[in-house]
């Protein structure tokens, strides 16, 4: 029924019942000091109108108490504004470690949505109710914003850099999605649908859609595709770095410094690879700038993630992703960082 | 008083011809020049407006096509705020009045002042070609890397306007600011000058210190366009969202640069028409200095979901809240001055009323947007439109024509048909309402900014926008014609028609060429009513 017009946008995630309350507490604070200042100007202005062509009215000099009090009074309330937008901007901005994981790109004029199981969509994405989403996005041309209105979350998507939103939704349904950040001619036709459905439907919907194979099965094709794997191998290390347990490890680098490789690690190391040499290698790796996608950059993502010492496709659910890494991680920490191949 | 009936000699017949105006080295004149020229811009922009209005009036993009209508709100956008906004309080009612307000025969540098209205318009035509050749859709904040890379219209053209109008920016705000430090009537202390005079001072420093940063951004996204040079497009290794970090550390500021002087403007009516010292003088005066250096320090708050880093966010709104304190204190003031007063409703005091209740409405959304957590979800939509159209249409602008028919009299030596003027200020004050309201509503439901084509479900706040808006145009012709009709049939005014205490009252309406016979010496603290009925009684004594 999202066609019907109302004056108020519906609620249907966690955060926007935090972003309601706190905007309800706002207009309430405006609607008192509007209502006080309109009041004021109309009782002083009848009350104290002119009567006499010439008078002169009595000298009222300021009052340094009036002055305190209304500098103190509303820099308590809008100290008050402040701690309760920052934390429910933190809520906004820190996604929970169980979100469920999919992929966003836009570009003129679609958002192209990708699930870990491989399902791509057009400016659609079917999420289930009642659990936390969160969405790693990135641009192919211009600045973009993600917006769900009703779920009352908006993040930019930008070029050449990933950023992330979550929500939990709390009902089912289609809810608008937009592009909140002007994008070009048809900006205004970068809408689509998010559905929230009930986990079992979701499921039914994951399984009935004809993806060929989950994202980092795909990612591991265009891996063999671009013969990345000639480098990079597990069995004759040396020439490059090994991407076995890579993701979301620190990688010391032949500058000295150490980086973690999450995702923008890895795409810049893809389209830039001079950026950032890992210690003990040579800068012999050719940008691959143009030659792959965003959405299969973020399949070569998901493969390397995958890559945590399991054989690929064989990941566990999104949700628990991060824990298995995190350990992986730990294991392997005598080895770290940067001078394993060294030794290997 | 009597002698005002026989023709004097003043600014305006002091010369005849278009070389008199063209070269004009007069402080007046120059301001006269720079009304006719935002005249015409803001009925250009108000030209878009309306096609913006008409537009969304239906769901589908069916007036114009989406190319059509994004080059109309950018030219909205870039016409409305570099070449009437920014230039329209102080340029005009500033240009004219701040030399006579602080008893000087001119600004310090007069030459310099002619030149800083052929940049504005040198930069207007500029700009103008760049709309009849082809437009620009970029949106009047030229986001990269859409503006670098992506647009196919005249973003170096209409880029290259806008940082020569800045310069005119610049050399007003030198002018002014070596004006009130250096040409100060005798006896005309800091804490002496009218608050109009403080808060152009507070407005030049912005003029002076942020216009060049837009100068920079500019000249970096012409080159960015025309040779590739990396700064914004991460192609190349460059970073888009620096570039929103330059562009609105400029133009940020800059919203104070439009409302700064409207809030000296409303200072004045408001003292004139309680007749009543402005109560807590000095917390107004450093109000204005404190908006001015808090504006320098709160961009990140246009960028909170911009990918800047999420402690950068917290401390940008941490200090926007900053300046609800001083902009509080100032209308608090305004509301405490009128207590006790001796108040007359003429329109210069209605518009003062209306901008100091849409003032008010627009600071209290300011809040909204400033709170991280619900700016998330009102930035970019309708909710920030409707914002900051209470600021600078219900603040600026009401500010200004409050203080054009305020000091009509004094620069045209007619008086404005009272009747006329007071129904317009009541239709505007309506017509701004109806069309801005419903624009919060709309945002808050998720309604994007710079949408061509809706969704059905916003379409009944939209019309109500679009009536509100049709409201609002015919509020503003009819000053345009009934000022007009003034300059030959208004009442002839006398040298101070309203009881004001300024020194710009003290000279004859219209001034001299050098305002003054004699340079005027202050012997007393501004708006100070009862020696002015003092000096009035003495002089009708002596008369």
């Amino acid at each position: 029924m999202s066609t019907t017009f109302r004056l108020f946008p519906q609620a249907a995630s966690t955060t926007a019942n935090s972003v309601d309350a706190l905007y309800f507490f706002l207009v309430a604070v405006a609607a008192f000091f509007s209502i006080l200042i309109f009041g004021l100007i109309f009782f002083f202005a009848i009350r104290h109108r002119r009567r006499v062509a010439r008078e002169v009215p009595q000298e009222v000099r300021g009052g340094l108490t009036l002055e305190i009090i209304w500098t103190v009074i509303p820099f308590g309330l809008v100290m008050v504004m402040f701690a309760w937008g920052a934390s429910v901007y933190l809520e906004v901005a820190r996604p929970p470690d169980n979100a469920l994981q999919a992929y966003v790109v836009g570009k003129q004029w679609m958002w192209k949505t990708q699930h870990m199981e491989g399902q791509r969509e057009i400016n659609e994405l079917h999420v289930p109710v009642g659990r936390p989403v969160k969405l790693t996005m990135t641009s192919e041309d211009v600045i973009h914003s993600f917006y769900v209105p009703d779920f009352r979350v908006k993040w930019d998507v930008l070029p050449g850099k990933y950023t992330t939103v979550w929500f939990h939704p709390t009902r089912t349904g289609k809810f608008r999605l937009f592009c909140a950040e002007y994008c070009g001619t048809k900006h205004s036709g970068m809408i689509g649908w998010i559905h929230v459905m009930e986990p079992a439907a979701y499921e039914s919907w994951l399984s009935g859609g004809g993806a060929s194979g989950s994202l980092a099965s795909s990612g591991e094709k265009l891996f063999q595709d671009l013969a990345c794997g000639n480098c990079h191998r597990v069995d004759q290390p040396g020439r490059c770095p090994d991407l076995t347990g890579l993701f979301g490890k620190p990688v010391r680098l032949a500058d000295g410094r150490s980086v973690v490789a999450d995702e923008a690690y890895i795409r810049e190391s893809i389209v830039n690879p001079g950026a950032k040499i890992t210690a003990g290698f040579q800068p012999i790796m050719p940008t691959f700038q143009g030659l792959v996608t965003e959405e299969g950059m973020l399949q070569l993502i998901e493969y390397i993630k995958s890559l945590s010492g399991r054989p690929a496709g064989a990941q566990a659910p999104p949700g628990t992703a991060p824990a298995p890494e995190r350990q992986a991680a730990g294991e392997r920490g005598p080895s770290l960082p940067g001078s394993a191949p060294e030794k290997r | 008083m009597i002698t005002a009936t026989v023709e004097q000699k003043h600014y305006l017949n002091a010369e005849y011809g278009l070389k008199s105006w063209l070269l004009t080295t007069d402080h007046k004149r120059i301001g006269l020049l720079y009304l006719g020229t935002i005249t015409f811009f803001f009925l250009l922009g108000g030209i878009f407006a309306t096609l913006i209005r008409l537009e969304l009036l239906t769901p589908p993009g069916d007036l114009t096509n989406s190319e059509t209508y994004n080059k109309f709100f950018t030219l909205h956008g870039v016409i409305m705020v570099f070449f009437f906004l920014i230039p329209s309080i102080p340029a005009t009612l500033g240009n004219f009045l701040i030399p006579m307000m602080v008893g000087a025969r001119d600004l310090a540098f007069p030459k310099l002042n002619l030149l800083s209205w052929y940049l504005l318009l040198a930069g207007g035509l500029l700009s103008m070609w760049a709309m009849f050749a082809g437009g620009v859709d970029t949106g009047w904040t030229f986001y990269t890397p859409y503006s670098t890379t992506y647009s196919n219209t005249y973003v170096i053209a209409t880029a290259l306007g806008a940082f020569i109008a800045g310069f005119s920016s610049i050399l007003t705000g030198l002018n002014f600011i070596v004006t009130i430090h250096r040409m100060r009537a005798p006896g005309l202390t800091w804490f002496r000058l009218p608050l109009f005079v403080w808060s152009h001072y507070a407005a030049a420093l912005i003029m002076v210190l942020g216009t060049p940063v837009l100068a920079v951004t500019l000249v970096l996204v012409a080159l960015e366009r025309a040779f590739r040079i990396g700064i914004f497009d991460p192609a190349l290794g460059g970073d888009p969202v620096l570039f929103q970090h330059l562009f609105w550390f400029y133009s940020h500021p800059a919203v104070y640069i439009m409302v700064l002087p409207g809030m000296g403007v409303i200072s004045e009516l408001v003292s004139t028409f309680s007749r009543r010292r402005v109560f807590g003088y000095g917390f107004v005066a450093f109000s204005s200095v404190a908006i001015a250096v808090y504006g320098f320090l709160v961009w990140g708050h246009h960028m909170f979901v911009s990918s800047q880093s999420v402690y950068a966010s917290l401390v940008f709104s941490f200090l926007s809240f900053f300046v609800a304190i001083p902009s509080a204190i100032k209308v608090f003031n305004w509301t405490a001055t009128l207590y006790k007063g001796s108040i007359s409703y003429e329109t210069p005091m209605l518009y003062a009323f209306g901008f100091i209740g849409l003032f008010t409405m627009g600071g209290l959304t300011g809040l909204f947007v400033a709170t991280l957590g619900v700016d998330v979800h009102v930035h970019d939509t309708y909710f920030v439109v409707a914002h900051f159209h209470y600021i600078m249409v219900g603040g600026t602008l009401m500010a200004y024509l409050g203080g054009l028919h305020f000091w009509w009299p004094k620069m045209t030596g007619r008086m404005y048909p009272e009747g006329w003027a007071k129904l317009s200020a009541l239709v505007i004050f309506l017509g701004f309402n109806l069309t801005f309201f419903p624009q919060f509503l709309l945002g808050y439901l998720g309604m994007p900014r710079r949408y061509h084509a809706y969704p059905d479900e916003f379409q009944v706040l939209h019309v109500l926008s679009t009536a509100g808006a049709s409201v609002l145009a015919v509020g503003y012709l009819i000053p345009l014609v009934y000022l007009v009709w003034s300059l030959r049939y208004g009442k002839r005014a006398t040298a101070n028609p309203f009881g004001a205490t300024g020194l710009e009252w003290k000279t004859s309406s219209p001034p001299p060429t050098y305002n003054f016979d004699v340079t005027p010496a202050v012997t007393h603290e501004a708006y100070d009513y009862r020696a002015l009925a003092e000096e009035e009684t003495e002089g009708v004594r002596v008369g």
